[in-house]
């Protein structure tokens, strides 16, 4: 006589419902906020399809750490930084259009690399903290790139370029127009349907990357970083280089993370040497959490789902909270407050769920036990 | 030689590196034109500015919440107990008196609530603590907007409603522990007799704290839980407690900056304020579930002193204000140093 052990459909239901709060949140208030601001629904179109191809990159550069147990990197700002030094040698060198972005992209690996070695090799020395680690990391590394980039260059680096200097003689001024640059790869083959341009090239990039994550999934390396990821001593006993693997998953986020700000910036036209990474790194993981990802699963569809529902409650917030309470002000300050409280709310609930799913399986277990005595 | 062997490992190489920069950094400055006096002066003031900030960090560090990089939602209490001192019109030391009355009871809500969440979860306090900080910064600037404050000096003028990004205190409290019972020496060096007083006050009755049955329950639990938990203690609410002093000193901790800077800087101006206070702590040889009041008083000073230091003599050393970069590397070093320790603090 053995009873089957289930939960009832309707904790299933609730179970599911909750796994995916935050992503129905966002849909609601998208919902509500859509009308309220009175923007078309081409005009929201275009604004997507923009944002996605500008945006995903740097997103789909998050699932590797998270893939190997490392949580949120929020170092991703260090690979930023490195894409942005790359563009400002390239701008400094006069190379425009695809060759531009190329070079870029060859500038900044190394730099990449570099960096993510080391955020790396720190976040092995604070295992169990690595998510606080990795963002002091992202603020120390800021003061290392403001020393070279606002001190070093033009003084000990050579800067051929007089117009990306700051008028005192040395470092680079705050905004690198970027316009040798601009769109170049989004209007490479740029689709038209109706009002909207699509930006085929930049997709068909995302695609391929998309691709490589898939394949790297399956191959040895990947299945390693999944084992870290799951359990480092377990890993570590069926002979896996633990420590080697987890600085790996994050070299490989740098990296990807610098060629996702040279896409980012190739659209945008302008580079904001001294601000534009630092927020960068917290609107990719709130778009990423959006979208459903945990912190310790997230899969491409997190990134497209959660690039779709952020930047649309970011484009309604400020004309909703205008023609709702008068103020456009109080919009701004929402999608601010929408945005750290999105990441809050991830961060609580991946904590609860985690003690909340070992005294779950803890409960399932025992009445299993206690069905297989009767 | 072991003795000093023994002496720069309990110390720690980056206090020793820090302490060297700033005696350095004292020495060249008279010969780069720098008074020392008005130096130190201006490090003894800053030290009082930002000195209880710092010691609100100590009691979560000892109850194993780790670092309080939630502080703004204390500051929050404060500038709310600020902002209606200043709406009910009190002056003087009385504007600071109802100031420290208003906060208290914004200070512990918060704070319970905000211990009761940490409670929930246990092993991510700090990453969860960063984002609660950051989200009441910025919910706080809807309410700042909305709420219905009247006072002319701190209302938007055209509009009459809505506060102000920067509210002056002058008239109010501005001065009023720095001011009381001051002395000087010779022309340059003030000393703020009534802040360091207040301050060490604050101290003492923090220092009592732990050294009764509550405080050294909350040593327990930060140590060994286990321990704790076969003791008797209640952990969960010794942990809330805990929550609760380190935001209610935190409001205080604003209050005593405000009254020195004369601004109360509201919208997202705290937002950024736990980092000062958490390096400032763990430069001064704390870690993340050790920290005692000694830490707090050399690491403010050390810390506050540089930020002084550095720009002036750099200025007039190598005619660069490189003081910001150096200010962000160290105080950012200082907490990732901590971050990557596994030992107990020292001294």
């Amino acid at each position: 006589m053995k009873e089957r052990l289930k939960e009832s459909g309707k904790e299933k239901f609730l179970h599911i419902l909750e796994k995916n709060s935050v992503p129905i949140l966002f849909t609601v208030i998208s919902l509500i906020g859509i009308p309220l601001s009175g923007y078309s629904l081409s005009y929201l179109g275009q604004e997507i399809v923009v944002r996605i191809a500008r945006n995903s990159f740097l997103i789909i550069a998050l699932l590797v750490p998270i893939m190997a147990g490392m949580g949120l990197n929020f170092g991703m700002t260090l690979g930023a930084m490195a894409g942005q030094i790359g563009l400002i040698f390239m701008a400094d060198w006069g190379i425009v259009g695809i060759p531009g972005i190329i070079l870029a992209m060859i500038i900044s690996t190394p730099i990449s690399a570099f960096l993510g070695w080391l955020c790396g090799k720190i976040l092995n020395m604070a295992k169990g903290r690595e998510m606080v680690t990795s963002y002091i990391i992202g603020f120390f590394i800021n003061g290392v790139y403001q020393l070279i980039v606002l001190y070093g260059m033009g003084s000990v680096i050579p800067i051929k370029n007089q117009a990306l200097i700051l008028p005192r003689g040395y470092g680079i001024r705050n905004t690198v127009n970027l316009i040798s640059i601009r769109k170049v790869l989004d209007n490479l083959l740029a689709l038209r349907i109706g009002t909207i341009s699509i930006p085929v090239a930049t997709l068909i990039i995302i695609g391929l990357l998309c691709l490589f994550i898939v394949w790297f999934r399956k191959t040895k390396l990947g299945q390693d970083m999944r084992a870290v990821g799951q359990d480092m001593e377990v890993s570590r006993a069926a002979g896996i280089r633990v420590e080697h693997t987890r600085i790996v998953s994050v070299i490989i986020s740098t990296i990807l993370a610098g060629y996702g700000m040279i896409l980012y910036l190739q659209n945008i036209g302008t580079l904001n040497t001294y601000n534009s990474h630092m927020q960068i790194g917290m609107f990719s993981i709130a778009a990423l959490l959006v979208g459903g990802a945990t912190v310790n699963r997230a899969s491409i569809g997190n990134v497209f789902l959660g690039v779709t529902l952020f930047h649309l409650m970011f484009i309604v917030s400020p004309t909703a909270g205008k023609n709702l309470i008068g103020e456009a002000q109080l919009g701004e300050y929402f999608r601010v407050f929408v945005s750290y409280g999105v990441i809050t709310l991830a961060l609580i609930l991946y904590e609860m769920r985690k003690r909340r799913d070992v005294e779950r399986s803890g409960r399932l277990l025992a009445q299993q036990q206690k069905s297989e005595e009767v | 030689m072991n003795k000093i062997t023994n002496f720069i490992r309990s110390f720690g190489w980056p206090r020793i590196i820090i302490t060297l920069f700033l005696l350095s950094l004292f020495i060249i400055a008279p010969f780069v034109g720098v008074k020392v006096s008005t130096s130190l002066s201006d490090t003894i003031v800053r030290f009082g500015m930002n000195g209880i900030m710092v010691l609100a960090m100590v009691p979560m560090i000892h109850s194993g919440c780790g670092l309080n990089f939630g502080l703004p939602l204390g500051i929050i209490a404060g500038l709310l107990g600020g902002t209606l001192a200043i709406e009910f019109n009190f002056v003087g030391p009385v504007s600071f008196l109802m100031a420290i009355i208003f906060a208290t009871p914004f200070a512990l809500i918060l704070g319970w609530g905000y211990g009761k969440l940490l409670n929930r979860v246990k092993g991510g306090e700090m990453m969860i603590a960063t984002y609660v900080g950051f989200s009441s910064v910025a919910f706080m600037c809807i309410m700042w907007l909305l709420l219905p404050y009247r006072h002319p000096t701190m209302v938007w003028g055209y509009a009459g409603k809505g506060l102000r990004t920067t509210i002056s205190t002058e008239g109010y409290y501005w001065g009023v522990l720095s001011d009381f019972l001051k002395f000087r020496i010779g022309e340059n060096f003030l000393f703020p007799t009534g802040m360091i007083l207040f301050f060490a006050f604050i101290a003492l009755l923090v220092w009592a704290f732990f050294h009764t049955k509550r405080g050294t329950a909350m040593t327990a639990v930060g140590s060994n839980r286990v321990f704790a938990r076969a003791s008797g203690i209640d952990i969960d609410k010794v942990r809330t407690l805990s929550v609760m002093m380190s935001t209610w000193l935190g409001a205080i901790g604003i209050l005593v900056y405000q009254q020195s800077f004369g601004f109360i800087q509201l919208y997202m101006g705290p937002f950024f304020m736990a980092l000062p206070a958490i390096s400032a702590i763990l430069i001064g040889g704390a870690s993340v579930n050790k920290a005692t009041i000694m830490n707090v008083v050399v690491g403010t000073f050390l810390f506050q002193g540089i930020l002084t230091m550095t720009p002036s003599v750099m200025n007039s050393m190598i005619h660069t204000d490189m003081s910001e970069v150096i200010r962000i590397v160290v105080s950012n070093g200082m907490i990732l140093y901590a971050l990557t320790r596994k030992s107990e603090a020292s001294r």
